[in-house]
């Protein structure tokens, strides 16, 4: 017990260092098929025609399938649950292979070979008659008059959705507000603002390429192993595509090495499975380049957010408007819910004391297709609300701390439009925290009239986020256990590790709930939609919340059946055990039990009596006097038990396991921290209690439990008992009706060479408001990699399209900058751990989050340092020197 | 038409018959199945399929197999002893938590064996230019340097006791 909290070594790294564990492309066959897809070279029209004739005659080609030949089942991409409701089901407007092309480089055809080689010349070779039409590239172009619709089959016009939002009375708009504002406080006492603020169209950029590779398998199932998040939702969408019932499709996922919400969506698994079965079901692979990916896969979208506030002069918000512009590209993917979702976190993040007006326009383009990406609208939206806030409050004069901390949300905040909820509140703390930590007052002071063309600056930005998607979407997840014959346990999640650390966590998470001890836990890595159990997959900051409440109820259950097959024995000791080999040790215990529960000839020993503690089973003290009554130590007992449950949530980060196995960096901490719970009695034991003579001292464990026999006993009987087998196993699904917000900020400091463009960061620390950690070394990797990827988004990533032809311009890891390790400084994590009353183990959301507030700080810092504002990323040489001449600093 | 080549791969000397054409990768990969060398983009600009040649790190995606021809060649796989136990560096990645989805692993590893058998000590910032041809999205490289570096104090230490 006790691993929750712990920095534990992930359960997954001594694959991953040694090369030992297995990714997608690892566990080909070698007699595999290789598939090259054929893409569009216009961005709008019609495929008129295709000649493969020359194509076909490249030695070693099998088959060309074109989009002459798949079936016309659209389907939907978006790894969201499926919704039994029509009206929100994911938009169907893909197949699988485009006759209508949608953008520069859609997927017309596919070649089959023998060899990637062969594969791809003869690719090269197909010829393709188009009807070319003029391509819309651009939000404004979609939405101009007379502008083509271009998915007809499913909107009329490019506008896939429009969400409109509001905070505060009725029916509100900006209009009124401002109207109010004048009245209410006098036109000379408000100041009115407005502010446009650009982000740009990136790549996810996970290291290994979207690849997958298909059979069909000798029950006729079309079988595909592939990089994704979602094993579940791509089985609903390959069966969508191909017309097939869904248990004729299987999905496997393996280790997969990055995802980042591009693999939250069906990529090319329906085509995979689709070119298998066109060869008779032969093993068939699809790796997807890495310029195809960047081309023909998601991106996060472009968002322009057009603003604008009133405040009153002393700084008070008083409304604001935001209509935000998402650039969706050629297929709806997961677009409806992205631009929505950056309204959100605009209106509720500050209190706009009048109202808050937000207009979200999602709009289809002959461009890449947009879709999830780490942070799902809200890098996008902490972009244009947090550079706003800045300009707000440097017009009203006062320290952008000061003015969030002013104006932020508010503990116990809830969503009026959804009803989630602030159920544990760290953003002002958290604030506070980062402000201390860097320096800030300070450092604000020290910046203030520099001269020169080298300045330095200071800036921060804030943030929210909802953890999971409900009351938005189902949120549903199940979790399995089995019990070995020698006491340990596999665990098997629908959740999935993306590298994360899932897994890693589901572990501690069973540990700690079951009582086996964490090294006697194996966690089943792969998702196999046979035999795992459902989960709809890694997205949103999800799976600890709400897949890690179906782990911790599936635990408590193995765990009751261990305790109950373990009462069993000790209350059989005389009859069914007898003649067992653990018959001696059993009775022993069941005399010890007597002694110290003063139990009668006849007295039942109950399940509850009994706890599993780091794979023994024990006994829980009655917390009276021995040699009480039967009756009251019922009562008691069960009361305590009661307790126990509660105390078990309430124990987590405490209790140290002190043995060298599990010893950690924390581990001395940890112990104390146990040393403490001990004496406390989590389970209403007073250590004063205790009655050594009859316990012997060494039987009594950390937590005041008298230790008994190893649980392997139990098992190993449970299995191979001749008078009651009993294979224990647990499983659970957990539907999942709450959701809670994360929050956090990043402070971060730079110095900008304004002669030369470069914005160079002396230092960067986020705090994340994320409830309890399970596991501090996983958490800290997380925020540093959304950190990193945040300073990629404020400094150097921006997915180039030509506007007259549509064709993206820098489809490959050198013209498309990403962080190095140069590019990236020593960065700081730090937390404000608070419970939260929802999460399993008063956990919420961290998993996107770090992604999240960086680039606004760092545009706020590059404001401080120069007085610039750069109200479009990324912040490249090109525009900051731009800016600076503009300005007359340069 | 295939060549026939030799080489020695993880201190074992392997005869093979490969395409000329064929990339280190494709060869370590598909025809001797060592698949701890990762494709990222095939054409050297992410370091996952870094391997050491002759003691040095290269990018065996843009590695002809017949230039490795008489050459030595160390993967991840050839680093933990015969016993199976790992090596240092493998194991300070693991205690340094410097390991998230893992795909860019043990390319950066095989840099790291590079950077330690130099035997001396380096900044930071040092540690970064020779890391800088790797590509990571999950880590920022904050606890791979971490890791990088107490591989390298690992070393000295050793060093300085042998």
């Amino acid at each position: 017990m006790g691993s929750i909290g712990q920095r534990k070594k992930r359960v997954d790294a001594y694959g991953k260092v040694t090369g030992e564990a297995k990714y997608t492309a690892d566990l080909e066959p070698v007699n595999i098929l290789h598939a090259k897809v054929v893409h569009s070279t216009i961005a709008n029209g019609l495929v008129k025609s295709m000649d493969i004739d020359e194509a076909a005659k490249v030695p070693g080609v099998v088959k060309i399938v074109t989009c002459f030949d798949v079936p016309e089942n659209y389907f939907p991409t978006a790894g969201h649950p499926w919704s039994v409701e029509p009206p929100h089901q994911d938009i169907c407007d893909r197949l699988l292979l485009a006759r209508r092309v949608h953008y520069y480089g859609d997927d017309i055809a596919a070649v089959i070979a023998e060899d990637e080689v062969a594969a791809a010349r003869a690719a090269r070779l197909i010829k393709v008659e188009y009807e070319e039409y003029e391509p819309i590239v651009t939000v404004p172009a979609a939405l101009s008059e007379g502008a083509t619709p271009l998915h007809p089959e499913v909107r009329k016009d490019n506008v896939i959705v429009h969400s409109h939002m509001t905070m505060g009375p009725k029916g509100f708009t900006y209009e009124d507000g401002l109207r109010e504002a004048e009245e209410k406080y006098g036109r000379e006492n408000i100041i009115v603002f407005e502010g446009d603020y650009n982000t740009p169209r990136i790549s996810h950029c996970h290291i290994e390429l979207p690849v997958s590779w298909a059979y069909v398998d000798t029950n006729g199932k079309v079988t595909v192993i592939t990089s994704t998040q979602i094993p579940h939702i791509v089985r609903k969408s390959v069966a969508v595509a191909l017309g097939l019932p869904m248990g004729k499709v299987r999905v496997i996922k393996p280790y997969i090495g990055g995802g980042f919400g591009n693999k939250q969506d069906v990529l090319y698994e329906p085509l995979n499975a689709y070119l298998s079965m066109q060869v008779g079901g032969r093993p068939v692979r699809l790796e997807i380049s890495r310029e195809e990916t960047i081309v023909s896969t998601r991106t996060r979208h472009a968002i322009r957010g057009e603003c604008k506030a009133v405040m009153t002069k002393d700084g008070t918000m008083l409304a604001r408007e935001l209509t935000a512009w998402a650039n969706n590209g050629a297929y709806a993917s997961h677009g409806h819910a992205i631009c929505a979702n950056c309204g959100t976190v605009f209106k509720d993040l500050y209190r706009d004391r009048l109202g808050t007006e937000v207009d979200c326009w999602t709009v289809y383009t002959s461009s890449p297709t947009a879709g999830a990406m780490r942070g799902y609208g809200i890098p996008q939206s902490a972009f244009i609300t947090e550079c706003l806030t800045d300009d707000l409050a440097e017009l009203c004069g006062m320290d952008p701390c000061d003015f969030r901390i002013k104006n932020c949300m508010e503990d116990q905040f809830v969503d009026p439009g959804n009803g989630i909820t602030f159920h544990s509140y760290g953003l002002i703390d958290s604030i506070k925290k980062g402000r201390e930590f860097i320096g800030w007052d300070k450092k604000r002071a020290l910046y203030k009239n520099q001269t020169g063309s080298v300045r330095r600056g200071i800036g921060m930005a804030i943030f929210c986020y909802k953890t999971g998607v409900h009351p938005i979407s189902l949120e549903t997840a199940s979790a399995r256990m089995v019990l070995n014959p020698d006491g340990s346990a596999q665990i098997f999640m629908g959740a999935t590790e993306i590298g994360q650390g899932a897994d890693t966590v589901f572990t501690q998470i069973a540990a700690d709930v079951t009582g086996i001890a964490y090294d006697r836990l194996f966690i089943e890595s792969t998702q196999d939609t046979d035999t795992s159990p459902f989960d709809t997959g890694a997205y949103a900051s999800r799976q600890t919340y709400v897949s890690g409440m179906a782990l911790k109820k599936c635990g408590k259950q193995l765990k009751e059946r261990i305790l109950g097959y373990a009462a069993y024995m000790l209350n059989t000791a005389d009859t069914d055990i007898a003649k067992t080999e653990h018959a001696e040790k059993i009775r022993e215990a069941k005399e010890r039990i007597a002694k110290l529960c003063g139990l009668k000839e006849g007295d039942e020993i109950r399940p509850e009596m009994l706890e599993l503690s780091e794979s023994i089973i024990c006994l829980i003290l009655p917390k009276e006097k021995k040699g009480d009554a039967a009756g009251d130590r019922t009562d008691t007992t069960g009361k305590a038990d009661a307790e126990g449950q509660e105390a078990a949530v309430d124990r987590t980060s405490g209790i140290g396991q002190a043995d060298g196995a599990t010893q950690t960096d924390t581990a001395g901490k940890a112990d104390a921290a146990g040393q403490e719970a001990a004496t406390v009695g989590a389970v209403g034991i007073d250590v004063n209690d205790v009655d050594y003579e009859v316990c012997g001292s060494e039987n009594i464990d950390s937590q005041g439990l008298v230790k008994l026999f190893d649980s392997a006993i139990v098992a190993e009987t449970a299995f191979y008992s001749l008078d009651r087998s009993e294979h224990i196993t647990a499983e659970v699904t957990n539907q999942c009706k709450k959701n809670t917000f994360s929050s956090g900020c990043c402070f971060a400091e730079v110095e900008v060479d304004m002669k030369l463009g470069l914005v160079k960061i002396l230092n960067m620390v986020d705090v994340h408001d994320s409830g309890r950690l399970i596991n501090p070394a996983i958490s800290e990797g997380q925020v540093h990699g959304g950190m990193s990827q945040s300073i990629g988004y404020a400094l150097s990533e921006e997915l180039l399209v030509d506007e007259k032809t549509g064709r993206v311009l820098n489809d490959n890891l050198l013209d498309f900058k990403i962080p190095t390790a140069m590019d990236t400084p020593d960065m700081d994590a730090l937390f404000v751990e608070l419970e939260d009353p929802t999460g399993p183990f008063g956990n919420k959301a961290l998993g996107e989050p770090p992604a999240v507030p960086g680039a606004p700080a760092l545009r706020n810092a590059v404001l401080n340092a120069t007085g610039v504002h750069m109200d479009e990323i990324p912040m490249t040489s090109q525009k900051l020197i731009a800016k600076f001449k503009e300005a007359g600093l340069i | 038409m295939l060549e026939i080549i030799s080489m020695r791969v993880n201190g074992k000397d392997v005869e093979l018959a490969i395409d000329p054409r064929e990339s280190l990768l494709d060869t370590l990969r598909r025809r001797l199945g060592l698949t701890s060398v990762k494709k990222g983009c095939e054409v050297g600009e992410c370091g996952a399929c870094t391997v050491l040649v002759e003691g040095e790190a290269i990018d065996s995606c843009i590695y002809l197999t017949v230039w490795a021809k008489g050459k030595s060649i160390l993967t991840v796989e050839g680093l933990k002893s015969p016993t199976g136990e790992l090596s240092p560096i493998q194991q300070a990645f693991i205690d340094e938590a410097a390991v998230q989805c893992g795909f860019c692993i043990p390319g950066i590893i095989m840099s790291a064996v590079e950077i330690v058998g130099a035997g001396r000590r380096y900044e930071r910032d040092e540690l970064r230019k020779l890391l800088s041809g790797h590509l990571c999205r999950c880590t920022g490289y904050e606890k791979i340097i971490d890791a990088v570096e107490k591989a390298v104090e690992a070393k000295l230490a050793s060093q300085r006791a042998g």
